[in-house]
């Protein structure tokens, strides 16, 4: 065997300044002939720490041991055992943070670890090549309900669906997908690959009703008197704004309302589209995110000339994944860190004309292990925007919840539930991803999801013993 | 798919369509309301339910052609569907018997106005009920709203129909004759502000119905946000009505603003123009 490269097979991309003007995808995937060269590179450890690194525990050296001798079919059936969704898990997952950072191979000091995410996908895309296969499974174990159509439902109806239950998934915007359709952009995920996911675990036997806002369409009593057991997966998506003066101006958007104009409804083709989203000159977005990130992209892809991203701590602190960040940079995104904004600033006709800014210095660390953001005095300073995206992060979505008033919540508003089990204090309902961890990662979603298709499948079985 | 199953032309902008849509026929009440898509590449409409028709699956709904969405969804026939309907949104209104109630609707805001009067009449409320609109072709449902009115006053900007003069001026005299313990207004904004400050000035509460730009509809994007005693609101999950003395109605009127550009160029290529050099 070849020598092991001290480095991953670098994946190809699109350069910078043709990427920032279209909103195709970035990364551009592995050959197969990539992929094997990448694969050889697997210690195939025994007692692989990425697997225990792992959210939903994928036999991480199994599938890439099929990758190196060529084999995507046999990769394909091990993903398959542990995912419902690999080439979204592929794109979006923190993998630096998850498998590839446990890899012994990137813990010698010379090697990076393996791409395992890259892999991931080179198999998942070629999966979503291959004509759909139609499972039937067994329907018999009894109805389940899902709420909500995201990374954690998907996941829990797939292997629901899998173990032989009768899954109906109740979604309320007319696409299903959740955050995976309406918040990350297509050049990070694209949209036919979540379709064609869902496709997939559809053909197992999965239903999907979008346009049902449960609570309001139809309500938790006729859910639980209807299906055997229920699993709330609705997501984090209330937007928290500032509050700071001037919010109300034309140009302030919520990122979840900037991206979903984008993403769900396609304004990046406006007029081909009916939905429009502001074009602007000077965008500024608040936050250090990916979602910061998704939305600073976006914008320079409408055409943008000048997007900066404010950050009130230091570029060390920014939660944003590194690829994501460093992606933005090439493409023109400025920063301006340790800032933050105090006000928006009227141009006179009701339209955002600039914001004024605080310098922060950064002191001890909080309990989050962050250093604390100080405002320095007499530092304003003022930033020209026609637009400005608030990135800041979401509260628990209420529509659900204040129809449920049984349900118990924790002192933040998300639903309590078990963390090992996704029990919640109402027998049959369990609960999962965003709404009971506030916003997380696609990937913890999908773990969660597992979780509670497991969890319910016991649930009935013990229900049905007993009764 | 949603299948129009009737639809009527109330006059030349004015249209009303019954849509089947079972699950909402069976749980939509006065005040609230739906988002509906005309096709695949259509934007999310709020609209109003008017009324329902729970044994058919039907929903009522009455809207006016104000741009390119409107005027597609005019154009479909009865037996052709709309690709997407989602609902009851919003907060129902709050019925109760408060004795005498005044319920003032402008505009195409009358078909909004008009499930919160037959909900009010149904628990013994004394109604009164005042309609405007621009001339006699563009006041709707007047016959409806008479049936579930114990007083009925038209106004019309040119008096073509009833007296001429605007809501207010009727307002005034309602006031004058009459203890009023709650009021509605729905239609366009400024007529609720200035509904909102006639009935501030008689000491009456009154409750708006408003109708920010929206797009999911269920308290996920926060574009609809309005500034209500100087808070942030969502008007999709926290109204649609509000007390009209708490709302900051320059702030409203300005974010009805936002896409008018947009709105003309959708409009102008829809009509078989081009966009004046906007696009």
């Amino acid at each position: 065997m070849a020598k092991r490269s001290y480095t991953k097979t670098p994946m190809r991309e699109l350069a910078p300044e043709i990427r920032n003007r279209s909103f195709s995808e970035v990364a551009l995937g592995y050959s197969l002939e990539e992929g094997q060269l990448e694969a050889s590179r697997c210690l195939q450890c025994k007692n692989a720490p990425c697997i225990q690194n792992c959210p939903v525990m994928i036999d991480i050296p199994g599938f890439i041991k099929h990758i190196e001798v060529g084999d995507l079919k046999s990769a394909h059936e091990v993903l398959s055992k542990y995912t419902n969704l690999p080439a979204i898990c592929g794109r979006v997952c923190p993998q630096e943070k998850q498998c590839e950072m446990t890899c012994r191979l990137g813990r010698s000091k010379k090697f990076e670890p393996v791409a395992i995410g890259n892999l991931e996908r080179l198999v998942a895309d070629w999966a979503c090549q291959q004509p759909i296969e139609m499972i039937s499974n067994s329907k018999d174990k009894g109805k389940v309900a899902i709420i909500g159509s995201g990374p954690s439902g998907l996941t829990a109806a797939g292997d629901l669906a899998k173990l032989g239950y009768d899954v109906t998934i109740f979604e309320a915007l007319h696409v299903p997908g959740g955050v995976l359709t309406y918040g990350i952009p297509e050049f990070r995920l694209p949209k036919k690959i979540v379709e064609k996911e869902i496709e997939i675990i559809t053909a197992q036997g999965v239903t999907i009703e979008t346009n049902v806002v449960v609570g309001k369409t139809i309500t938790m009593e006729e859910i639980q008197a209807e299906f055997a057991a229920c699993y709330l997966s609705v997501g984090a998506g209330a937007p928290n704004f500032m509050n700071l003066p001037g919010t109300s101006l034309n140009g302030v958007y919520s990122s979840s309302e900037y991206l979903t104009r984008i993403n769900l409804m396609k304004a990046y083709d406006f007029p081909n589209y009916d939905t429009p989203v502001l074009t602007s000159k000077n965008v500024v977005v608040i936050g250090g995110g990916n979602v910061a990130m998704d939305a600073a992209r976006s914008a320079k892809r409408l055409g943008a000339k000048n997007v900066a991203v404010i950050y009130r701590r230091s570029k060390e602190e920014l939660p944003a994944r590194k690829e994501e960040y460093e992606h933005s940079v090439e493409e023109g995104i400025n920063y301006h860190w340790q800032t933050n904004p105090v006000e928006y600033i009227n141009d006179g006709t009701g339209k955002l004309k600039a914001i004024k800014c605080v310098k922060i210095k950064l002191g001890e660390a909080d309990e989050s292990g962050r250093r604390r953001p100080i405002v320095i005095p007499n530092s304003e300073f003022i930033i020209t925007a026609d637009t400005a995206i608030e990135a800041i992060g979401q509260g628990a979505n209420r529509v659900l919840l204040d129809t449920f008033p049984d349900l118990r919540l924790n002192r933040w508003g998300y639903i309590e539930a078990n963390r090992e089990t996704g029990e919640t204090n109402i027998p049959g309902i369990f609960a999962g991803g965003d709404i009971v961890t506030g916003a997380a990662t696609v990937i913890l979603a999908m773990g969660a999801g597992k979780v509670a298709a497991t969890q319910i499948d016991s649930y009935i079985q013990n229900q049905k013993v007993h009764v | 798919m949603f299948k129009i199953v009737e639809r009527r032309e109330l006059n030349s902008i004015e249209f009303e369509i019954f849509v089947e849509a079972p699950r909402i026929a069976q749980k939509a009440q006065a005040g609230q309301f739906v988002i509906l898509r005309i096709d695949h590449n259509g934007e999310r409409i709020p609209l109003t339910v008017v009324d329902t028709e729970p044994d058919k699956g039907l929903v009522r709904l009455i809207f006016q052609v104000i741009g390119k969405s409107t005027a597609a969804l005019a154009k479909l026939q009865t037996g052709d569907s709309l690709s997407d309907l989602v609902g009851p949104l919003g907060k129902a209104t709050e019925i109760e018997n408060y004795g005498t109630v005044l319920l003032v609707g402008g505009g195409v805001g009358i078909a909004a106005l008009f499930p919160i009067i037959k909900a009010l009449k149904a628990v013994g409320n004394k109604v009164i009920t005042i309609l405007g609109a621009k001339n006699k072709e563009l006041l709707i449902l007047a016959d409806e709203c008479r049936k579930y009115s114990d007083e009925l006053y038209l106004m019309t900007d040119d008096g073509t129909l009833g007296q001429k003069g605007l809501v207010t001026d009727a307002m005034k005299f309602v006031f004058a004759k009459e203890k009023i313990d709650t009021a509605w207004a729905v239609g366009p904004s400024p007529m609720m502000k200035f509904s909102t400050l006639a009935a501030k000035k008689a000491g009456v509460p009154i409750y708006v119905s408003l109708n920010p730009i929206m797009v999911d509809g269920t308290g996920m994007c926060g574009g609809c946000r309005v500034t209500v005693d100087k808070k942030i609101k969502f008007a999709c999950v926290d109204g649609p009505e509000f007390l009209g003395a708490g709302v900051d109605w320059d702030d409203f009127s300005n974010r009805m603003k936002q896409y008018r550009d947009e709105e003309q160029i959708a409009d102008t290529i829809y009509k078989g123009g081009m966009p004046n050099g906007k696009a």
